[in-house]
């Protein structure tokens, strides 16, 4: 039966979500446009649309996933994101995977952000409100779902199966059928970054409009200055929260892709660090402001900036622009157009209300002192603008190439063919000139400055950096110029932040989150610098390898190629490929396939030989054991030279209806390095797999026989009388010939049956997978006590693996925490600032 | 002159000079007939051929070989010209490579034959959502 209650009922709050937050934003309107009617009903009114507004989105939120967590396949989002196998913390990221749930939750952190503005301003609450109802008018409209003749608004996440499949013959026959299963998550966004990383990038993005909505709110009201001091602490708040998201997806991306990394450059990322860039830009000159009543027209710039970039950012990812350049793109909805109103509607408001007050807005003219703070505060935020500059060119291409072809040329501009090279090499360049100022920057913060007074506090800082970069480089042979260049740099950031940060902390610690915030950028540069400049691939050979005949140019593998069982040399390491495992549910570790034999249900397999971890028994023999298909973990065991051996698990996952075989890797972390290996490719699959020839053997029980080079005997032989799926009558016999096989000390069992039944021979054969063989009873003559065994075979089971080394990456790890704890401090001091000033009832 | 005035210029200055580097470092989306006139006139770039894998008429992919190591392997790609190239590629071959719709490889000729550097697969279903199949 079609659940339609429920798809109603979300779609019905929708659109009371978008009528609310449109009402709210007049009401507000209303309210902030007439100051005599501030404390009139118009405000009291918009406060409670968008109190409304706030339950309706909170209604749409549950009824999709309640869809979701009932598995309602009858509709499209269920059936496109989710799967009955699904445990419930990956259900709630299936809500977020598709474009409405995405667009929803952002919706929802902008009606909470709403919730907690209205209850924490006074003067502020009519015209920020403004703002924020009408974002949120136009974000709700991109989910909304109606159609108007032939004007269709928004893609609804309530769509049913059959509406959006109007063709297909199962709904023409049957527009009551709903689908057994859903398709499932893509294998790549079930991890556990994946449940975080999205709400977190979600709330950054919702909190940029806060700053924005105070900006064009002191535009508008012609408070040019005072609009500076709430929107301080959100800026900061805002910052923080995307930069950890941006940081999160770039963890999972190591954690889960197989690109080598954290970082890969591509437009989808670039388009959420280019706001992040500009807002911290703008952090910095509205810090100038509150110090020295400067910058004011460039931060305006720049906090509408970051805002107009993230819609920027979302026109990119989510109007199907992007196509080939991107591979985490999201499917095009049909919204290009809804997306351009969106952006387009927002920079014709900033630049109307920019231009109607450029003049008005009190700036100071005169010329700045190159020993004065604000000169070297504002220099880091041009650098920072240019930076952010280098990489938004290059990412909008394919905006480009679209805009000229609407205007009827030819652009055909593809991104650099190597991305990473192209980019690093201009950004070193601002990470050192960052480092640079940030640390000298500070000192002038501090202090009045003169010639000699920079003199007397730089030479400390300065002479500490020589030694200790010296040090470093020497210690740790780095010889390429340029990251001589950037480790000094970081170094110095370092050490002249922490200088200044222990002078602070002892007079005044709530100053301190600057410093601390420095010195956490200051090791994530030289976390990023090792672990990426550094990062070596040490399943290296040159195995002289030409790519024809007449081309003769040696080329290096980056690939080792591992056969089960058979030691490999690799670098330092001693590899052995134990061949493929599972993960099974109350099992702490990995069980190797071959212990395990299919029931002919999916994900339950049956123990054929008593399962232990760590000498405690997990499983007996002929127990159920269930695993999750999906996934296969290829065990590589890594000796030492030492001896010691550690063991790693790259995972391949195959999801048919994601089409086919995903790869992550397995990383081994040491405190000084991440040793880093992925599988590139594997052996066929047993259903894939194309068998060889038959070879026959005749042998008596005991003998000792070789297949394939492998050493083979049969060990037992055993009546059976119960087989799995088939019905055995009394006069039928079943028998069971325990084979053992052993390849380089790993002894392998193969149990093929012979069967009568009704008088006729059935044979079932063993697959030994790891081995590449096929074994099957041909034939038992009991008088001799012969068997005949038929054997086909294959290549035995192989990996192709990459590994790398990156060494310092927990430098960067923990340069984020120290950024962040950095963050919180400033966050802290200036949202006391706005407290006090607004208990004062100035504010 | 003021310094705010010097900073002005230095920064459309530098703003021109990244514009001016980007431009010379894009590469391009081209057929295989232009990126063989751009290496016999002489310039190597890493460029981007867009095409498909042909297929046999039962529906095989046809032209693949790989190295006895596994290691590398060359194929045959059809740009949007429809014209047949081989290309080599020094890495095993991708997951998933058989079933790509579209490849992307970027590279350039090196003496009569592509090398493909990188190569980006566009899979039927991986990053869509809307495709159904029930069975």
């Amino acid at each position: 039966m079609l659940h339609l209650g429920i798809g109603n009922a979300g779609h019905m709050f929708l659109i009371i979500s978008f009528v609310t937050a449109l009402l709210a934003s007049i009401a507000y309107f209303s309210a902030a446009s007439n100051e005599s009617l501030e404390n009139s009903g118009w405000k009291k009114l918009g406060r409670s649309l968008f109190y409304l507004h706030g339950v309706a989105v909170i209604g749409v939120v549950f009824c999709l996933f309640y869809i979701i967590y009932n598995h309602y396949f009858e509709y499209q989002y269920a059936w496109s994101h989710s799967s009955r196998e699904l445990p419930i913390y990956y259900m709630i990221s299936c809500f977020w995977e598709g474009q409405e749930g995405s667009f929803l939750l952002w919706i929802f952190w902008n009606a909470v952000l709403g919730i907690i503005l209205i209850n924490t301003n006074k003067f502020w609450e009519g015209p920020i409100m403004t703002i924020f109802a009408l974002v949120q008018a136009f974000l709700t409209s991109m989910i909304l779902g109606v159609v108007l003749g032939d004007l269709k608004i928004g893609s609804s996440p309530f769509i049913l199966m059959r509406e959006a499949n109007l063709d297909a013959p199962i709904f023409l026959a049957n527009p009551n059928f709903i689908p057994e299963n859903g398709k499932g998550l893509n294998p790549l966004l079930q991890n556990y970054w994946m449940v975080i990383h999205p709400p977190t990038l979600f709330l950054g993005f919702a909190t940029t409009l806060i700053s924005f909505a105070y900006c064009i709110a002191g535009l508008w009201k012609k408070k040019f200055k005072e609009w500076v001091r709430p929107a301080l602490p959100w800026s900061l708040f805002s910052a923080l929260v995307l930069g950890l998201g941006i940081l999160m997806g770039g963890y999972w991306a190591y954690e889960t892709l197989t690109f080598g990394g954290y970082w890969n450059w591509d437009p989808v990322e670039n388009g959420v660090f280019v706001p992040w860039l500009i807002q911290i830009a703008s952090i910095h000159t509205l810090i100038i402001f509150r110090k020295n009543n400067k910058a004011l027209r460039a931060s305006i710039l720049l906090v509408i900036a970051t805002f107009l970039l993230v819609l920027y950012a979302t026109f990119l990812t989510r109007s199907g622009v992007l196509g080939d350049a991107s591979v985490h793109s999201f499917t095009d909805l049909g919204l290009s157009g809804q997306l351009l109103i969106y952006l387009f509607f927002f920079i014709f408001l900033s630049v109307f209300f920019v231009a109607k007050t450029w003049k008005e807005i009190p700036d100071q003219d005169e010329d700045v002192s190159v020993y004065s703070r604000e000169f070297w505060i504002f220099i880091g935020a041009i650098v920072l603008c240019l930076s952010s500059f280098q990489i938004l060119i290059p990412t909008s291409f394919p905006v480009v190439n679209k805009v000229v072809g609407f205007f009827g040329g030819v652009s055909k501009l593809a991104p650099p063919a190597d991305q990473v090279a192209f980019y690093n090499n201009w950004q070193i360049w601002t990470a050192v000139l960052i480092a640079l100022l940030s640390g000298t920057g500070q000192f002038f913060w501090w202090k009045k400055m003169d010639k000699d007074q920079l003199k007397n506090s730089l030479i400390l800082p300065i002479i500490a950096t020589l030694v200790i970069s010296a040090l470093i480089i020497v210690l740790s042979a780095i010889n390429n110029f340029e990251y001589i260049i950037l480790l000094t740099a970081g170094v110095y950031s370092i050490i002249a932040n922490s200088i200044i940060m222990v002078n602070v902390l002892k007079n005044s610690p709530s100053l301190s989150g600057g410093s601390m915030a420095h010195i956490g950028i200051g090791m994530m540069l030289i976390g990023i610098l090792y672990s990426s400049g550094y990062s070596k691939t040490i399943s290296k050979n040159n195995s002289g390898f030409l790519y024809n005949e007449e081309f003769d140019e040696e080329t290096n593998r980056d690939h080792v190629l591992l056969w089960v069982n058979k030691p490999q040399k690799m670098k330092d390491y001693n590899l052995t490929y134990k061949g493929q495992f599972v993960e099974a549910e109350n099992y702490p570790g990995f069980i190797k396939k071959t212990f395990l034999e299919e029931t002919g249900s999916l994900g339950k397999f049956l123990a054929k030989k008593d399962i232990f971890y760590e000498d405690k028994k997990y499983f007996s023999q002929g127990d159920t054991v269930k695993i999750h298909p999906e996934n296969t973990y290829f065990g590589v065991d890594y000796k030492q030279p030492n001896g010691k051996v550690f063991s790693l698990y790259p995972r391949n996952q195959v999801n048919e209806q994601m089409g086919g075989n995903t790869p992550s890797p397995d990383i081994k972390r040491t405190l000084t390095k991440d040793l880093y290996t992925h599988v590139s490719a594997i052996a066929p699959t047993s259903d894939e797999i194309e068998w060889g020839e038959m070879e026959e053997f005749k042998v008596q029980k005991a003998d000792t026989f070789f297949i394939n080079d492998y050493v083979a005997e049969i060990i037992n032989v055993e009546k059976v009388d119960e087989i799995p799926g088939i019905v055995l009558g009394p006069e039928d016999a079943a028998v069971k010939i325990r084979i053992k096989i052993l390849d380089f000390n790993q002894e392998y069992i193969a149990e093929p049956l012979f069967i009568i039944k009704n008088g006729v021979v059935g044979r079932i054969p063993e697959v030994v997978t790891d081995l590449g063989l096929k074994i099957t009873v041909l034939n038992i003559t009991p008088e001799t006590d012969t068997f005949q065994l038929g054997v086909h075979a294959v290549q035995k089971d192989w990996i192709i693996m990459k590994a790398m080394e990156k060494p310092l990456i927990n430098v960067l790890w923990l340069g984020t925490l120290v950024m962040v704890f950095g963050f919180c401090v400033a966050i802290y001091r200036r949202y006391n600032e706005f407290r006090k000033m607004r208990d004062k009832g100035i504010e | 002159m003021k310094k705010t005035h010097i900073i002005g210029i230095g920064v459309i200055a530098i703003a021109i000079v990244i514009i001016i580097s980007t431009a010379g470092d894009a590469s391009t989306y081209v057929t295989f007939n232009e990126a063989a006139e751009m290496a016999q006139e002489g310039d190597n770039k890493s460029i981007h051929v867009v095409g498909k894998l042909p297929k046999t008429p039962n529906g095989q992919i046809k032209g693949i070989e790989e190295s006895p190591d596994k290691l590398s392997f060359s194929f045959l790609l059809e740009d949007n010209n429809k014209k047949l190239e081989k290309v080599y590629y020094n890495n095993p071959i991708p997951a998933d490579f058989v079933r790509s719709e579209q490849v992307v490889i970027i590279g350039s000729y090196k003496k009569d034959v592509f090398v493909a550097d990188n190569i980006l697969l566009k899979c039927p279903s991986k990053y869509e959502e809307n495709k159904l199949s029930i069975k």
